[in-house]
């Protein structure tokens, strides 16, 4: 399966000019797990796999790395990752009223991923928007100062987007 | 001297990111003047004698931190700039970042003529993607007008700046452990000594300085040292971020002079308590600070007037709750995120934190002792000091002045069969539930 994950022509330019920014190689494993999760779309084993031949590093070095961070898209999320910020400001604010909200409408529970495989639903810690609480970070967007209609609002719009129209 | 904003002072404008918007408004002035005219020894008297102290949470006094790093030496040395932002509460450098990356950049050419890099890292924390790719913009901007690169803003002078993305850790914003996230390793913190200004990112020199921090370096040089240090009190002077959440009227980030009183910032610049309800309990400088009581709100936002008052201005990150906060709840969140987030390194923290979780759940479900009270006091005095970073601290503040102060809530919660919240939810429980939050 490994051989047949590659990066683009235009991420490999990309790392390579990622290799000249670092004194060492391993300096550039984070990002270049950025450039393996947009180019295969996740990071399960195979793509770990794969970072680990192309930089020359050991593949349990790789494997601790992702596993170590919360923000890497891992194998066998949805297609909307709806990480709500659950820590104090937002809690304060109505967090634990959104993560029900989408549990009712989605039928999901955190951690779990809908049987349509569009979104997965997980509770994380502070985003750094306080101000804005309760927020939600789907995939790279911030989605702030939600009411429940917001929260509704939203997983409409991404439906929509999906083209998988209204279940 | 009427005090001025410098960092959010044309936040509202449009095109406010921009460098065309930022050289009209005499933006990398004071960088070509470092560059051009300024001894390296001057900059770090300067930024001494103005006596800046670092904005991320610890600080320490910036042009002495400068003054650690070795003059004579072979090896490159780095400046890592913290932008992890991770301490809950805290949202001040995004906005930086966001609204005025090219602040930041200036700081940074300041900071590295000061020191002698020639490399920054600027390290964000992985969830900014919209303030990371701003700063990317900014970044590429300068190198094609000539302020950064070979012969930055025409001196002699070669400076790169690399923005690194983080990837979802809070102890990524602990200095050692942000090196350690550089290298591309999991992001464990690491014994100090050696300090990172002696032996950090790659085993050399390096400064490690927070985004706001940097941000007053441009100021500083243009209204000169004596200026600035009479802005608010005279041991930690400056304009300061404060950053204000949980149940106010108007949560967000405003721009005053160090020592504002607690109450004024709360009640004139966040609109006061929400819904006209009373205050109960304030957090004033991120997560990982003791709990102020409403009645020990009188007090200055500045580094000494909240170390007397038992706290600390941390990160400013100011969280306020009001009379309905059941403490057990705020306990139990709080407990729940460090928990989450100790890398595991250490026994105390990682033993310690899920303790401290476990013991904060079974009372709000209502499984309480009386004598839990007690046991989370003698688990947090076998956390604070024992440990690589500081993380375990980090955790026993809160949570032992939360339990002290807030006594009844603990004492009706463990007599009434779990948290207010809790009982709302499980109406038929008593106490003794299966079934966790």
């Amino acid at each position: 399966m490994t051989e047949t994950l590659a990066f683009s022509s235009e991420a490999m330019k990309k790392y390579e000019w990622l290799l000249t920014r670092y004194p060492t190689r391993q300096a550039a494993l984070l990002p270049t797990l950025r450039i393996a999760e947009s180019e295969f779309g996740e990071l399960g084993v195979p793509q770990m796999r794969y970072v680990a031949d192309l930089m020359e590093i050991p593949p349990a070095l790789v494997f601790g790395v992702v596993t170590f961070y919360t923000h890497y898209r891992r194998a066998g999320v949805g297609t909307y990752h709806l990480q709500v910020c659950s820590t104090l400001s937002c809690a304060l604010r109505g967090a634990g009223d959104v993560v029900q909200r989408i549990t009712e409408r989605l039928g999901i529970g955190t951690g779990e991923t809908s049987e349509c495989g569009l979104f997965t639903l997980s509770k994380v810690e502070c985003l750094g928007s306080c101000d804005t609480a309760p927020v939600i970070q789907c995939n790279d967007d911030y989605h702030e100062g939600l009411s429940l209609e917001d929260v509704d609002a939203l997983i409409q719009q991404l439906r929509d987007e999906a083209g998988k129209g209204s279940a | 001297m009427s005090f001025r904003k410098i960092f959010t002072q044309h936040i509202h404008e449009e095109k406010c990111h921009s460098l065309s918007f930022y050289q009209k408004n005499g933006g990398y002035e004071q960088a070509r003047k470092s560059l051009h005219d300024w001894q390296p020894d001057d900059l770090i008297e300067t930024v001494k004698a103005a006596n800046l102290r670092g904005r991320g949470g610890a600080g320490f006094p910036t042009g002495v931190k400068w003054g650690f790093v070795p003059k004579n030496t072979d090896k490159p040395k780095y400046l890592a700039v913290n932008a992890d932002e991770s301490e809950p509460g805290t949202f001040k450098d995004r906005l930086i970042m966001e609204k005025n990356p090219h602040l930041l950049l200036e700081g940074i050419i300041i900071c590295c003529k000061a020191v002698g890099i020639h490399h920054a890292y600027i390290y964000i924390r992985g969830e900014f993607v919209f303030a990371a790719n701003r700063l990317q913009n900014a970044i590429d901007r300068a190198y094609s007008e000539g302020i950064l690169g070979e012969n930055c803003l025409g001196s002699d002078f070669t400076l790169d700046v690399t923005l690194h993305r983080g990837a979802g850790a809070y102890i990524c914003g602990e200095e050692t452990g942000m090196l350690s996230s550089l290298e591309g390793d999991r992001g464990q913190p690491k014994l100090k000594p050696p300090f990172p200004a002696v032996e950090g990112l790659f085993g050399c020199p390096t400064v490690v300085n927070n985004v706001e921090t940097l941000a007053n370096l441009p100021y500083i040089l243009e209204i000169g040292a004596e200026a600035y240090g009479k802005i608010g009190p005279e041991k930690s002077p400056g304009p300061k971020l404060f950053c204000v959440s949980g149940h106010v009227e108007k949560p967000g980030v405003f721009e005053l002079p160090m020592g504002i009183s607690l109450r004024t910032l709360i009640d004139e610049h966040a609109g006061g308590v929400w819904k006209g309800r009373k205050l109960k309990a304030v957090i004033p400088g991120g997560s990982s600070a003791h709990v102020l009581r409403a009645d020990e709100c009188d007090v200055d936002m500045d580094i000494e007037s909240l170390a007397a008052a038992g706290t600390m201005l941390g990160s400013a990150g100011v969280i306020v709750m009001d009379e309905t906060t059941c403490m057990v709840d705020a306990l139990l969140n709080i407990m729940r995120f460090y928990h989450h987030e100790s890398c595991g390194q250490c026994t105390p923290c990682r033993e310690g934190t899920g303790w401290l979780e476990k013991i904060a759940h079974r009372i709000a479900i209502g499984e309480g002792r009386m004598e839990d009270m007690d046991l989370v006091t003698e688990v947090c005095d076998r956390m604070v000091g024992k440990t690589i970073c500081a993380l375990a601290d980090a955790a026993a503040f809160p949570a032992e002045s939360i339990v002290n102060k807030f006594r009844e809530d603990f004492v009706a919660a463990i007599e009434n069969g779990g948290s207010p919240a809790w009982i709302k939810r499980h109406p038929a429980s008593t106490g003794g539930a299966a079934t966790h939050v």
